[in-house]
Order: structure tokens, then C-alpha cells, then sequence
């Protein structure tokens, strides 16, 4: 009846994971008492769970982000915690088969279910009001990404109380992920967990693809957009063609655990190596989807921080392209130790140099837009610094690795460990910070304390150097990853403790954070906070044009550019009082309908992955079935839009300009 | 000589190290106290510790000639690098300073937004750098590739490296013997590696000697080393395989070549064989085993642990390697 689902399935004798277990249940009860509280039941139905907007379905995917990212820090501070105690005689709190799943649910969560959803939030967020549009292609695709997504992300955490998550690494090499070395359940939890993302991934970049390339505003020819944007579309095309590479390999893998099938076992030719590069061949363009668009959001600030236009625009779209094509052509340097020949290995490591090229002309680029500019050190710009001198360092450590003759002796080491967070870290997670920063005001109206703002800032920036720089060292010092105690001889222990410090400086940074927000929320609407012309930063792109909060139909009259820097040019323009702002004229708009369908496919897909988890075939059957019903009752449906009518839309717009809220 | 100044030199700078650290937890004590200096001790500390620690660095101590030259190219790139890293980070705490907006002094030109000259002059700038890298690159990939024979004269000694969970048993065919997580070689002779695996994937690392390589069931890769000092060096794996793995590491001693004959002669005393038998119990899943000689190798052994994920006939239903072959010269 339940498959191979017993109450020995829930670890009631671990206090780690059982503690866990009762927090979450606690959060959630809370949320629920909360609702019945304040009678918040259809709020979050009608304006949330079912809404199409793409702003709101930002805000939930930040808000998803933010949670995860908790989860994923609370591993990352559970291992390095670890590693700081368990030296020669002592193991530590965390014995190995704890201690494997926590690694590798950090790594899933933050770059699955923290990264994917913030970069999809911040997408959300910006790019159809970056380019004037009113909604993204297809409101419904949107919500359903979205919900595939939450939905993942609850069923790697209900692994963490019923049954195990995976032990195998955040990319599960085969063999040790088939069934004959992973025979529970963990690797199941992480192959249904992944394919349900993935395909919430894929659906949100044909979406957002579709979007940049037919919804523009007139006068937007592709190099009038807007740097994000561009990084948003590149990104975008990585999505469409690496998470197809995804969906197959889990699939064969799946097939291998499921049918007893062999494309990656070691017996019967199967070949663990084939895993290895399909998995990199979409694992590399996946850390180009992450950073790409933080370097849009780097380019959106310092030029509006900098009160100057972006220096080199078409170099700047010049390279991202390049980036983005030479991202797949580089994923052998993550197995340079695999065994393939000189040849094969000198040609991926100077592949993967050159993307060193492009990418340093948009450091340049970046540092001569400051160059003969006015720079405000407002937050955003903070992290923006933070990133040119972190990225330098966290680069260059990327070339060296490139090198294969240097890769032998750090591949796998805590050198790699420091590389990647060096540049995730500092790229993509100070990205997506200021570009929350920067983007605040225009979702909620308001804008977020500066002044805890910048404490936020110095102890992510301190507290990263002491977390990371020991890590380098160690790597240097032959220390390998993903060990779980380590004999006293080597010398390790005195640094694991230092980074184990920054790691604190860095928990200081996200409960200043948390601060932060509920500071800024408290005084959202005192007059230093509250952002009455929707324009808080002298903004230069179209965003800025329309108040703050954006209205849901976000333009009132569709807007026409002339240049790359739309509205500040408009702003210089009416400052010459060249041209007097006429009454606009009104016209009908053509509005999508809120839907329950994406929010009912994507749960009945949450049923479907943890009853094929568990083998209870029957329940994976209804819930197929409501999913495909779903999908039919929907496609059917012919009441999916209205018209909001021209005098309503006028009355909104004066409404927003006599500063009435709707929302 | 200069073997033993550096010997001397090492013992003094980890003495060093060591009066640095408590001197260091002295100063920590005193400054709890304030907030700030805590934060700037630590990161001075932090330097501190990685000036004074250079000699404690595997990486940069090689003790093989592969090692010695990985360690040389790691030198060269990085200093390569710094050409343009330096400057990066100088110019964007310059700049940003510099042009700040309460500095009314600095010039604002807020259309300023292209440059052909300065744009060439940052696409090649790195595309210099990246070109002289390269040719580092396909030069040092080839000639550090470990399927490599070393440039030096000698038949090498064959190691056959097999990784198990969570354990690394070495076959020495010459010798007939074999050993259970310690490997010894002699000094300046050198020596081949045939490596895989019987259990997950592995990465075979002796990080003084030379870089990894990967030990895969059903597949053989190969490392060629020569090592220059006598010691004892950290070898491990270095690709995650299971709740084991923190223990799967190994002494690898480097002895004269009169030392090794003597510790083959040891070995050859054990009573223990290593049978189809043996090596079957040895393959199960044990964690943290001890050091274990066999005076005696099954013919063929090494080649049948890889054949077994390869050839139908060879393992029995539960992975284990069939006693009863009959081991012909064909196979």
C-alpha cells in the first residue's frame, strides 16, 4: 500500500534531525495559526497562490529563495562547524552518513532552490517592466515554474525528516549514486526533486526567452535594451539548451535505479563517465545562468550609481554573448583528472581561459563607467565594489585551475572549494543582493534601511575573506573536500577554526539582514523610506517611469524609446523643457485572468515525485492523473482574460499620482 | 647541503609557527574586548599565518619531480595573473574614490560612454596574458600528463593501485607482494602507477609526489612518478565515495632502494596470501583498516578486478571475483 514507506523511514532517535523536524513543523503551524488568525485564508489564495503577476510571482520566488538559503547556511554552518572540531581522536557531532547528506543538501539547495529561484525572482521582478511590457509571454507558465519549483524545494526538505536525502555529492556521480552503493531512498528524493525544478527551469526560460524576444515596447530594437535584460536573454538561451542535458541524464539514471538498466553502472557496459560529461555539459552553462544576470544587475547599478551612461554598451552585449557561447564549450575542465588525453585537456583549459577574456573587458567597462562619474555609495554600489575586487581574486583562481598541470594537485581540493564560492559568492549572491536592494522600492514602495544596509555589507565582505582565504591555504596544504575528520598531523586544524569565525561574521551579515528588513517594513511609510516618485534612485531605464509599487497592469500607456538609457533621457529632456508632458491617452488593456492551475499541477507534481520516491505506484497514478486533467481543463478554458477598461486605468493612474495605494 | 638547510629552515619557521600562534592567542585574549580590532586581528592573523605557514603547503613543498614542476607552473600563472589583478583591485578602490559625488573636483562627464582606443587596449591587454597562458597551457599539459613516461632513465617499477571501500590495496607484481593503506617506493627510481577501482569512483592522490588521478571501475588509468626525498608523504583519495572515505588515506614512505628491498623482505615474511579468496573478504565495506601485507599475490589478481566489471563469467551474482576460474594465459 505505501510502497516502501514504513514509520522507520522517520530517524526518531537523530535529536539533530528530529529538532529540525519539530522547527519546521512549529514554522509552518505558526504560518497556519497566523492565516486562521487574521482570516488570511483567500488573501493568499486570490492574490497570491493563484496570481499570474509576474511581480508577485517574483516576490515568492525571492521569498522561497530567502528561505532555502537559510536551510542551505544552516548546512554550511553544520559543516564547517564539523570540520573545526572533529581533528585526530574526535569525530565530531556529525557522524559520516549524517554529515554526506548535509553536504550534499547544501549544495543542491543553494544552487537549485536558493540561486535558480532568486535569479528567476529577479527576472521576474525587472525584465518586463525593463522593457515596457505588460505581463511576461505566457502569466500561466509563469505561475506553474514557480510552483514546480516550491514544490522541489518542500521535497528536499521532507526528505530530511522521512527517509534520507541523498549521500552522493550535489551531483551524484554514478556508481556510487546506483542502486548498488545508494539503495535507499535519498538518491530518488534528489532525481525527483531535480526533474521537477528542472522542468519548472526550463518552461521559465522559454518564457522569459519568448518574452525578450516579442514583447519589447516599440522603438526597443535589441541594442536599445536595457544590459539586464540582455544578460537575462543570453541566460535564458543557456536554459533552453542545458536543462534538456538535465532532464536526460537523471532520466537515465532514474532508469538505471528504477528498471535496473545500465547506462552508468560499472557492470554490463554502463559507463560512469558518460554521467560525468553530460552532467557538466549542463552543470557548467548552469553557473553562466547564475552569474550572467548578476553581471546585468552590476551593469544596471554602476551606471545608475555612477549618474553616467554604461561605458562600452555594445562591447558590454558583445561579451556577454561570447560568454555565454563559450560556456559550452568548456565542461571537460571539471574532470581534467579523468584520464583523457594531453590534447583533449590542453584544449578545454585554454577554452575555459579565454572566457577570462570577455570577462575582464567587462570589468573594465564596469570601472570606467565609474571613471569621470558622480558615485553615490548607496548599498547596491557597496556590493557592486565588493564584487570587482572579490571577482578579481575569485577569477584568477579560475584560471589557474584551467590549467590542467595546476588542476592535477588542486581538483577536488579545498582550493576548489574556495574558487567556487569566491565567485559565487562573490558574483552571484552580491548580484542578486543589490539587485534586491535595487529593485525594492519599485516592488513594494519602499526602500530598504541603508544604514543596517551597509553593516549587512561589511560583514558579508569580512566575513567572507575570513571563511574562504583559509580554504585556499588548506587547499594548498593538500586538504581535500568532503572529509569528515581529519587526523591532527596535518596541520588543518587552526584554519578550519578561522574559517569556522567567518562563517559567523557571515551569520552576523543575514541577521542584519533579517534586521533590516523588519526595520525598513516597521517604517515603511516615514518619508526616508517611502518612495512617492517611483524613481528613488534617478534611475535610467523605463522601471523608473511608472509608480512605485508598479500597478499590476504595470504601463498605463505602452511607452515608446528612442536610446539605450530610455527614461533618464526622457528625464534630460523634459529637464531642457523640450517637450511638455501631454495628457496620455487611455486605452483598454488586455489583461490575464489568476489561475489555479499551476499552483494544483505543481502540488499534484510534489505527490507524484515523493510516491515514485517511495514506490507507491498507485498514488503516483492519481496524482499523474490530476495532473494531466489539470492541464486539459485549463487548455479548454476560454475565460482566461479581461479587459481593464480605459477609464479604470485612469483612474488607477490618478489615484497612484494622488498617492493612493492599491496594494 | 642544501637538503639539510632546508630542513633546518623548515624546523625553525614551524617554530615560528608555533610561538606566532600563541603569541597570537595572547593578543586575541586582550582584544575580545573591542569589536573592530577583533575583526582586523583576525584578518592580520589570518595573513600572518599563511606568510609564516609556506613551508607547511604540500603544494608548494614537492617532493617528485611532477609535483616539483606543477608547483613551478602554479607560480609562473599566478604571477602571470597578478600583472592584471593588481591593478583591478587597486583601480576600483582608486576610481570609486576618486570620483565620488561629494568630490566636486573630479571631472563629470556623464555621456562618456565609449572609447575605441581604450576598449582595444582592454581586449588585449587580457588576450595577452591569455595567449602567454596558453602556450604554458598545451606545453606544461603534455608534458605533465601522467600517461606520460618520465624523461629519465630506467625501466619503471610497476605499482598496481586498487581503490576499495574505503581502502587502497597495492599490488607490487615484481615483488609478488601486496600491502593494505600503505605504499612503499624507493627514491629516485621511477615508478608507474596502474590504478581502478573495485567500489565508486576514487581519485588516487599523493599530492607531494605528483597530481591525481581519477580509479574507476572496470578501467585502468596510470601516474607516473619519481620521487626525490626520502619521507613520509600524505596519499588519499580525493573523490568523495561513500561514508568511508575520510579514512581512505595511506603513508607513502620513500625509502633508499636498500630500505625498500628490506621492507619487501618484511612483507614477504607475513603469513597472510592474498588469495581470490582474501582479496574477496578484504573488498567488503570496512572503514579505518589498519596496515596489512601479503607475501604473496594471486596471479592475474589485478587484471580480474577490472575484467569483473567487463567480461561476463569472471564475478560471482554478488559482485565478488569467481575462486574456481580456470586462470589460462589467454586471460
Amino acid at each position: 500500500m505505501f510502497g516502501k514507506l514504513t514509520l522507520d523511514a522517520i530517524p526518531f532517535n537523530v535529536p539533530i534531525i528530529m529538532g529540525a523536524g519539530i522547527f519546521m513543523a512549529v514554522v509552518v503551524l505558526i504560518v497556519v495559526a497566523a492565516l486562521f488568525y487574521f482570516k488570511k485564508w483567500k488573501w493568499l489564495w486570490t492574490e497570491w497562490l493563484t496570481s499570474i503577476d509576474h511581480k508577485k510571482i517574483g516576490i515568492m520566488y525571492i521569498i522561497l529563495a530567502y528561505v532555502m538559503f537559510l536551510r542551505g547556511f544552516v548546512d554550511a554552518v553544520m559543516m564547517r562547524s564539523q570540520q573545526a572540531i572533529a581533528v585526530g581522536h574526535s569525530s565530531g557531532y556529525l557522524p559520516p552518513e549524517h554529515y554526506d547528506q548535509i553536504f550534499t543538501a547544501h549544495g543542491v539547495i543553494m544552487i537549485f532552490f536558493m540561486a535558480m529561484p532568486f535569479m528567476f525572482g529577479l527576472l521576474n521582478l525587472a525584465v518586463p517592466l525593463q522593457i515596457g511590457a505588460r505581463d511576461v509571454a505566457f502569466p500561466y507558465l509563469n505561475s506553474l515554474s514557480l510552483w514546480l519549483t516550491v514544490i522541489s524545494a518542500i521535497l528536499v526538505n521532507i526528505s530530511l525528516v522521512i527517509g534520507k536525502f541523498a549521500a552522493t555529492g550535489w551531483l551524484a556521480y554514478p556508481p556510487l549514486s546506483e542502486l548498488s552503493y545508494s539503495p535507499g531512498v535519498g538518491v530518488d528524493y534528489y532525481i525527483w526533486a531535480l526533474q521537477i525544478s528542472g522542468i519548472g527551469s526550463l518552461l521559465s526560460g522559454i518564457n522569459f526567452f519568448v518574452t525578450i524576444i516579442k514583447m519589447r515596447c516599440p522603438g526597443m530594437t535589441l541594442m536599445k535594451m536595457p544590459v539586464f535584460t540582455w544578460t537575462a536573454l543570453c541566460a535564458m538561451i543557456l536554459v533552453i539548451l542545458a536543462f534538456p542535458i538535465l532532464a536526460a541524464t537523471l532520466g537515465m539514471l532514474l532508469f538505471d535505479r528504477l528498471f535496473g538498466m545500465h547506462f552508468f553502472t560499472m557492470t554490463a557496459g554502463g559507463n560512469m563517465m558518460m554521467y560525468i560529461n553530460l552532467i557538466w555539459a549542463w552543470g557548467h552553462p548552469e553557473v553562466y545562468i547564475l552569474i550572467l544576470p548578476a553581471f546585468g544587475v552590476f551593469s544596471e547599478v554602476v551606471a545608475t550609481f555612477s549618474r553616467k551612461r554604461l561605458f562600452g554598451y555594445a562591447t558590454m552585449v558583445g561579451a556577454t554573448v561570447v560568454i555565454a557561447f563559450l560556456s559550452f564549450v568548456v565542461w571537460l575542465h571539471h574532470f581534467f583528472t579523468m584520464g583523457a588525453g594531453a590534447n583533449v585537456n590542453a584544449f578545454f583549459g585554454i577554452a575555459t581561459m579565454i572566457i577570462a577574456i570577455p570577462t575582464g573587458v567587462k570589468i573594465f567597462n564596469w570601472l570606467f563607467t565609474m571613471y569621470r562619474g558622480r558615485v553615490t555609495y548607496s548599498t547596491p554600489m557597496l556590493w557592486t565594489i565588493g564584487f570587482i575586487i572579490t571577482f578579481a581574486i575569485g577569477g584568477m583562481s579560475g584560471v589557474l585551475m584551467a590549467v590542467p598541470g595546476i588542476d592535477f594537485q588542486v581538483h577536488n581540493s579545498l582550493f576548489l572549494i574556495a574558487h567556487f564560492h569566491n565567485v559565487i559568492i562573490g558574483g552571484v549572491v552580491f548580484g542578486y543582493f543589490a539587485g534586491f536592494i535595487y529593485w525594492f522600492p519599485k516592488t513594494f514602495g519602499f526602500k530598504l534601511n541603508e544604514k543596517i544596509g551597509r553593516y549587512v555589507f561589511a560583514c558579508w565582505f569580512i566575513g567572507f575573506y575570513v571563511a574562504f582565504m583559509p580554504l585556499y591555504i588548506l587547499g594548498l596544504m593538500g586538504m581535500t573536500r568532503r572529509l569528515n575528520h581529519y587526523p591532527a598531523s596535518t596541520g588543518w586544524h587552526p584554519y578550519l577554526v578561522v574559517a569556522a569565525i567567518g562563517v559567523a561574521i557571515i551569520a552576523c551579515g543575514i541577521l542584519l539582514q533579517i534586521i533590516q528588513l523588519l526595520v525598513s517594513i516597521k517604517h515603511r511609510n516615514d518619508p526616508d523610506y517611502k518612495d512617492t516618485t517611483g524613481d528613488p534612485w534617478d534611475g535610467r531605464t523605463l522601471e523608473w517611469s511608472i509608480p512605485s509599487p508598479a500597478p499590476f497592469y504595470n504601463f498605463a500607456v505602452t511607452p515608446e524609446v528612442h536610446g539605450i538609457d530610455a527614461y533618464w533621457e526622457t528625464k534630460e529632456r523634459l529637464k531642457h523643457g523640450s517637450s511638455a508632458k501631454e495628457k496620455p491617452h487611455y486605452k483598454d488593456i488586455h489583461m490575464p485572468k489568476n489561475t489555479a492551475a499551476g499552483f494544483i499541477i505543481g502540488m499534484a507534481f510534489g505527490v507524484f515525485g515523493f510516491a515514485m520516491t517511495w514506490h507507491i505506484f498507485w498514488l503516483a497514478g492519481v496524482a499523474g492523473i490530476v495532473i494531466f486533467a489539470t492541464i486539459l481543463r485549463r487548455a479548454f478554458d476560454p475565460h482566461i482574460d479581461y479587459y481593464l477598461k480605459a477609464k479604470d486605468v485612469e483612474k488607477f493612474e490618478n489615484d497612484f499620482a494622488n498617492g493612493v495605494r492599491h496594494y | 647541503m642544501a637538503k639539510k638547510q632546508t630542513i633546518n629552515k623548515q624546523t625553525t619557521t614551524k617554530q615560528k609557527t608555533g610561538k606566532s600562534l600563541m603569541q597570537k592567542e595572547k593578543k586575541f585574549r586582550v582584544l575580545l574586548k573591542n569589536k573592530t580590532k577583533l575583526v582586523i586581528t583576525v584578518i592580520t592573523s589570518l595573513g600572518l599565518l599563511s606568510l609564516l605557514s609556506g613551508c607547511n603547503m604540500t603544494l608548494l613543498d614537492p617532493k617528485g619531480i611532477i609535483a616539483a614542476a606543477e608547483k613551478q607552473l602554479l607560480i609562473d600563472s599566478t604571477l602571470l595573473m597578478l600583472i592584471v589583478v593588481i591593478p583591478v583591485i587597486i583601480l576600483a578602490v582608486v576610481i570609486a574614490w576618486k570620483f565620488r559625488a561629494s568630490n566636486s573636483q573630479s571631472k563629470y562627464s556623464p555621456n562618456w560612454s565609449h572609447s575605441t582606443i581604450l576598449e582595444l587596449v582592454w581586449w588585449a591587454i587580457p588576450m595577452v596574458i591569455i595567449l602567454i597562458l596558453a602556450v604554458m597551457t598545451w606545453r606544461s599539459t603534455h608534458k605533465l600528463s601522467p600517461y606520460r613516461p618520465l624523461d629519465v632513465k630506467g625501466k619503471p617499477m610497476i605499482v598496481q593501485v586498487v581503490a576499495l571501500e574505503w581502502k587502497w590495496l597495492f599490488i607490487y607484481p615484481e615483488q609478488d607482494i601486496a600491502s593494505v593503506n600503505f605504499l612503499q617506493i624507493p627514491v629516485d627510481v621511477p615508478v608507474r602507477f596502474l590504478i581502478t577501482s573495485d567500489a565508486p569512483m576514487n581519485s588516487f592522490a599523493i599530492p607531494s609526489l605528483a597530481g591525481q588521478i581519477y580509479a574507476m571501475g572496470g578501467m585502468q588509468t596510470r601516474l607516473n612518478v619519481l620521487a626525490t626525498e626520502t619521507g613520509d608523504y600524505r596519499g588519499f583519495s580525493a573523490n568523495y565515495s561513500g561514508d568511508g572515505f575520510s579514512g581512505m588515506h595511506f603513508v607513502t614512505r620513500v625509502s633508499s632502494l636498500n630500505d625498500f628491498n628490506q621492507w619487501v623482505n618484511t612483507v614477504k615474511q607475513s603469513p597472510s596470501r592474498l588469495s581470490i579468496d582474501a582479496y574477496n573478504k578484504l573488498a567488503k565495506p570496512s572503514e579505518k583498516q589498519p596496515v596489512e601485507y601479503f607475501s604473496s599475490v594471486q596471479n592475474k589478481l589485478f587484471k580480474l578486478t577490472i575484467m569483473k566489471y567487463t567480461t561476463p563469467g569472471i564475478a560471482n551474482p554478488d559482485g565478488s571475483i569467481k575462486d574456481n576460474l580456470t586462470l589460462t594465459n589467454g586471460k
